[in-house]
Formats: structure tokens, C-alpha cells, sequence
């Protein structure tokens, strides 16, 4: 008894080597986790950085309002900015909202049964699907099939093809957001004689809203960036449209020219285009994609705000 | 339509655990299983009308599951098999012609834990009205039936003030009172609770006790409890499961005083559980 007393007054919580040692691995993962943060970083500083410097020369409102001339190499970029806008805003019209109800219902009303994990199983398989697959399957199912433009690609091709392609990754996206909604939330509300489409429309929505659109929104740039599937189903390299006015009237059964094509052309096709072309071209695609998450932000603050809590 | 069967029979003056009241709920038989494994075993209870029952019984002996049958939120999980039969009211609750919406509407629940909506005070109390008026309710209407319920559990003087402020920002013991409140405006026939308490302080609990005997009379009260005392000092009869069976249903005093079962009498003691 008389040693334990005595050993407890001596406590000088001094530190051991082992302690030391301890503590010495902890220095050292966090400033290796730290590093590899930061590594994440660099690289997209130094692309965008790099890009924006090199195509600077280039960049004006002329650049971005006048057509490509002189087999592209002079000129600005008006056509294929217009094309992206088409592909990217048609494509999102199909997907978002047959995505969006479609994971409600996997969400909020299947039963879990063979049906469902099918359903789900497909979903997850399909968003693993490569681009240049689904591109063939748009050849094949909405040039050649479906016949949108006798046998041509088209807008209208493309764009399906892209909403089959961001389709698996909205319902995934949508899913994530509707789970994170608590239970105790919907059994309250069933609870008091609630419908399921009354808790979802008063309560799940609301609180998974911008969840939902956050997933949306990275669909936007996924779509604007992808050459493969709109290579084949409906973007081509030369199609102008008069740059004249706001009110733009693009045939959605006709081709069009799209930025991550007519990058992939002055890149690697064209010759004699100035060295800052492509990069000028990178810039607007970077740009545009920023603009449309930006607007989609902006809308999901105000979403927010308009909740008083 | 089910609604006129589950109407509400006048409530009997006088004391309510005397001869006479009504049967608010009756079983017979009834079975269920999860999956493969059988949660209740033939349960056949009567439960009277106006006065607080509370189930008691050690973990997994399927008093929550008991529970939550009254108001059919079991059949939520694909994997849940029912048999037998529940009468509330006189009317088979597993009829065809029985709407879930109004049965749930007539039977609320009150959860473990507070669940108030993530939407304000007010629009807690109105929900139950907003989504089953046919027609939108008037302002004044709404304004009533907020008063009114929250004056029953007795938040009316201290949130009167902020009924706009978000519901989940309350204290437990507020949000739980809340959440019965929520009830309150579909005019239920009964309240089952859920280990109301179990998240509470002593004070909250004592505030909830509180509450149910007021309400006491009014609505039929169900409640499932782990706390033995709670059991005894809050409840007019008392029932004991043990492994999804019925093993004792009689007044709460009688109960604990003389246990008719050994396996009662040892669990009051406190020999398992």
C-alpha cells in the first residue's frame, strides 16, 4: 500500500521513448496528409493558370461573338460556344428531371426487392460505362434507329446520348441527397396520416434540395467537357451559325460544333493556327462550365435563403 | 369508409378504470413476423378506452413492435408478415376497406426520440391539418388549432412569442411536448408512446408524465417504458411481454404488488431484464 501512495505522488507524466515515438509518427502523418492536400491543389492552379496565360493574347468579347474563319485558325469561337450551350442545356432538360424522379422513386417508394437491387445494380454499372460506349450506343440507338435526321447526326442525338449518359450518376447523386434526409423525418410525418408524395413534397424535398441540384450542377461540366459520345452522335467540326443577335435559332436536328471538338481540331488537325489558339479555346470551356456552376450556386443561395433558418 | 367506424365513442364521466368503458383496443391473435423470426406470439388483449397503458418488458420482447402494429407502421418494411387481428373501436384495422391514412391519422405516435419537422413550431403543429384538410384551412383556423394544442401540453405561454422559430432549435423536453401537440389537432382516439422519455432529463420526464395525465381521460394512451417505475407511477393498467408473448395484463397496482406469473414477479424484482 505504502509504495502505491508513493508511487502515485511521483506521477510527473514525463514522456517515454515509446511516447516520443508515438508522437513523432503523428508529426509525421499529418504533415504527409497535409502534403497530400495540398498536391491536390497545384495541379489545378498550375493547368488553369497555365491556360488562361497562354491563350490570354487571344481572349476578347471578338473572340468569343465572331465564327472561326480561315479553316479555323482565325477567327473566334462563337459556333462551338453556342454548340456546347445547346448539348449541355438539352441533355440536362432530359436527364435532370427523369433522374431526379427517377431516384425519388428508387428512394422513397420500392421495396427492396430483386426488382430494385437490379435497378440499382444497373444504375451504378451504367455510370461506369466509358463515354466513347455510350457514344456508340447514341450512333447506333438515335442516329440510326431512331433516325432523328435521316441517318445524319444531330443535336438532338447528341444530347440524348449525353442525358443517357449523366442519367446513372443524377440518379446516384439524387439517391445520396434524398438518403441523407433522417428517417425520423418521414416516419413523423407518416405518423400523422401522411401520403408518401405529401413527405416528399413538404418535407424530403425541401431538405435534399440543394444536395440534388449540387449533383446537377457537376453533370454540367462533365457533359461540356466530353469529345467522345458527341463525336459521333451529332458534333462535327464545320457548321456555322449566324453570330448575329441573342435570340439564337439552332435547329436541334442539325449538327452542331461543340468547344471540346473544335479544341480536339485546332489541336491536333489544323495547321498553321497561332500557338494561344487552343489554349484560348481551353479557356472559354473552363470558363463557361464556371459560369454555369457559378449561376447554379448562386440559385442554390438563394434556394437557401429563401428557408428562414 | 372507415371513418365513421373509427369514431370516437362518447367518453364515460366518472373514473375511468371503474367497470363499464369502453374497449379501445381489442386483439386477437395476432402474429408477426420479421422475416423468418416470429416477433409476437399470439397476442389477445383487451385495452380499455380513456386511460394510460403502459407495456413493459426486458429489450426485444416486441412491445415497440406491439406498438407500432396499432397504427400499421410496421408494414412500411417489405419484410414484415401480419395475422390476427386489431380492433380499435370495434372496427378491424386490418380490414380492406381500412385507409391507412386515416387510421394513422386517428392513431398517432410518439417516438423515442423528439422528432420534430425541420419546419417552425407553427407549421409542426398545422401539418397534420394542412395535409388532410381537402380544402386550405383558414389563417384563423390554423391560429386556433396552434393555441389550442399547445396550450394542452402546456408550451402555449412559453412559445407563443416565437412560434416562427424552427422547431428542432427547442429543448428535448419542448420538442417532445411538440411533438405530441402535433398530434393533437387530428383530434386522435389514441396516442401510442414510444419510450417518450428515454431522451429526457428527470424534469423532462416529470413534464411528460405530467402531460399524459392530463391528457389522461381524453385520449387512450399506449405507452411502451423500460423504467419499471415509470411504468407504475404513470399507468393505469400495465402489461408484461416476455419473447413476443403477453405474459400479464392487469391494473398497474395489482401488477407490481402481486404478480400472478413467476416470470412477472421476476422481472419486477429486477432478477433479469
Amino acid at each position: 500500500m505504502t509504495s502505491r501512495a508513493s508511487h502515485l505522488a511521483v506521477a510527473t507524466f514525463a514522456g517515454t521513448p515509446f511516447v516520443r515515438r508515438k508522437e513523432r509518427n503523428e508529426m509525421v502523418a499529418k504533415c504527409f496528409f497535409g502534403m497530400m492536400a495540398a498536391a491536390m491543389i497545384v495541379p489545378l492552379i498550375l493547368i488553369v493558370g497555365y491556360i488562361v496565360v497562354q491563350g490570354w493574347p487571344l481572349l476578347s468579347w471578338e473572340f468569343l461573338t465572331t465564327n472561326p474563319r480561315g479553316g479555323g485558325v482565325r477567327g473566334g469561337v462563337w459556333s462551338a460556344l453556342i454548340g456546347t450551350l445547346y448539348l449541355v442545356g438539352f441533355s440536362l432538360l432530359i436527364s435532370a428531371p427523369i433522374g431526379v424522379l427517377a431516384a425519388v422513386y428508387l428512394n422513397e417508394y420500392a421495396r427492396d426487392n430483386w426488382f430494385t437491387r437490379v435497378v440499382n445494380l444497373a444504375v451504378v454499372n451504367l455510370a461506369g460505362v466509358p463515354s466513347i460506349v455510350h457514344g456508340l450506343f447514341g450512333l447506333g440507338a438515335f442516329v440510326y434507329f431512331a433516325n432523328l435526321n435521316e441517318g445524319k447526326k444531330s443535336i438532338i442525338a447528341a444530347a440524348l446520348t449525353l442525358a443517357v449518359m449523366t442519367l446513372p450518376v443524377i440518379i446516384a447523386s439524387t439517391k445520396e441527397a434524398l438518403s441523407s434526409v433522417p428517417v425520423s423525418f418521414r416516419e413523423a410525418c407518416w405518423n400523422v396520416g401522411a401520403t408518401r408524395w405529401q413527405t416528399i413534397w413538404r418535407i424530403v424535398l425541401p431538405n435534399s434540395i440543394s444536395g440534388i441540384l449540387t449533383g446537377v450542377i457537376l453533370q454540367v461540366s462533365r457533359t461540356a467537357g466530353e469529345t467522345a459520345p458527341v463525336m459521333l452522335t451529332g458534333v462535327t467540326t464545320w457548321k456555322m451559325i449566324e453570330s448575329t443577335g441573342w435570340l439564337l435559332y439552332h435547329p436541334v436536328k442539325d449538327q452542331c460544333m461543340a468547344l471540346s471538338m473544335h479544341l480536339y481540331y485546332i489541336a491536333t488537325q489544323a495547321s498553321g493556327a497561332p500557338k494561344a489558339l487552343p489554349f484560348a479555346i481551353a479557356t472559354v470551356l473552363v470558363g463557361a462550365v464556371v459560369l454555369v456552376n457559378a449561376t447554379a450556386i448562386i440559385f442554390r443561395i438563394y434556394l437557401r435563403s429563401r428557408k428562414k433558418w | 369508409m372507415s371513418t365513421a367506424s373509427l369514431a370516437k365513442p362518447q367518453p364515460q364521466e366518472g373514473s375511468p378504470t371503474m367497470a363499464g368503458p369502453p374497449h379501445g383496443i381489442t386483439t386477437r391473435d395476432l402474429c408477426l413476423w420479421y422475416a423468418k423470426f416470429q416477433a409476437l406470439k399470439n397476442i389477445t388483449v383487451r385495452i380499455r378506452h380513456g386511460i394510460i397503458t403502459s407495456l413493459i418488458g426486458p429489450s426485444g420482447c416486441g412491445k415497440t413492435t406491439f406498438l407500432r402494429c396499432l397504427n400499421r407502421v410496421n408494414e412500411r418494411y417489405g419484410y414484415v408478415t401480419t395475422q390476427g387481428e386489431i380492433q380499435i373501436h370495434g372496427k378491424n384495422i386490418y380490414d380492406a376497406d381500412v385507409s391507412l391514412i386515416e387510421l394513422r391519422k386517428q392513431v398517432g405516435m410518439v417516438f423515442q426520440r423528439p422528432n420534430p419537422l425541420p419546419i417552425s413550431i407553427y407549421e409542426n403543429v398545422v401539418f397534420g391539418l394542412r395535409i388532410h384538410n381537402e380544402k386550405k384551412a383558414s389563417r384563423s383556423e390554423l391560429d386556433a388549432a396552434v393555441e389550442k394544442s399547445l396550450t394542452e401540453v402546456g408550451l402555449w405561454n412559453d412559445l407563443k412569442d416565437r412560434l416562427q422559430a424552427r422547431a428542432t432549435s427547442l429543448q428535448l423536453e419542448q420538442q417532445q411536448k411538440l411533438c405530441i401537440a402535433r398530434l393533437l389537432p387530428l383530434k386522435p382516439d389514441l396516442i401510442l408512446m414510444d419510450e417518450p422519455c428515454s431522451s429526457l432529463d428527470v424534469e423532462g420526464t416529470r413534464a411528460i408524465e405530467e402531460l399524459m395525465r392530463e391528457l389522461r381521460g381524453r385520449y387512450t394512451i399506449v405507452i411502451v417504458t423500460h423504467n419499471m417505475a415509470q411504468a407504475r407511477r404513470a399507468s393505469d393498467e400495465c402489461i408484461f411481454m416476455l419473447l413476443g408473448e403477453l405474459v400479464e395484463h392487469s391494473r398497474t397496482e395489482d401488477l407490481f404488488l402481486s404478480p400472478k406469473d413467476s416470470k412477472t414477479a421476476d422481472y419486477i424484482e429486477g432478477r433479469y431484464g
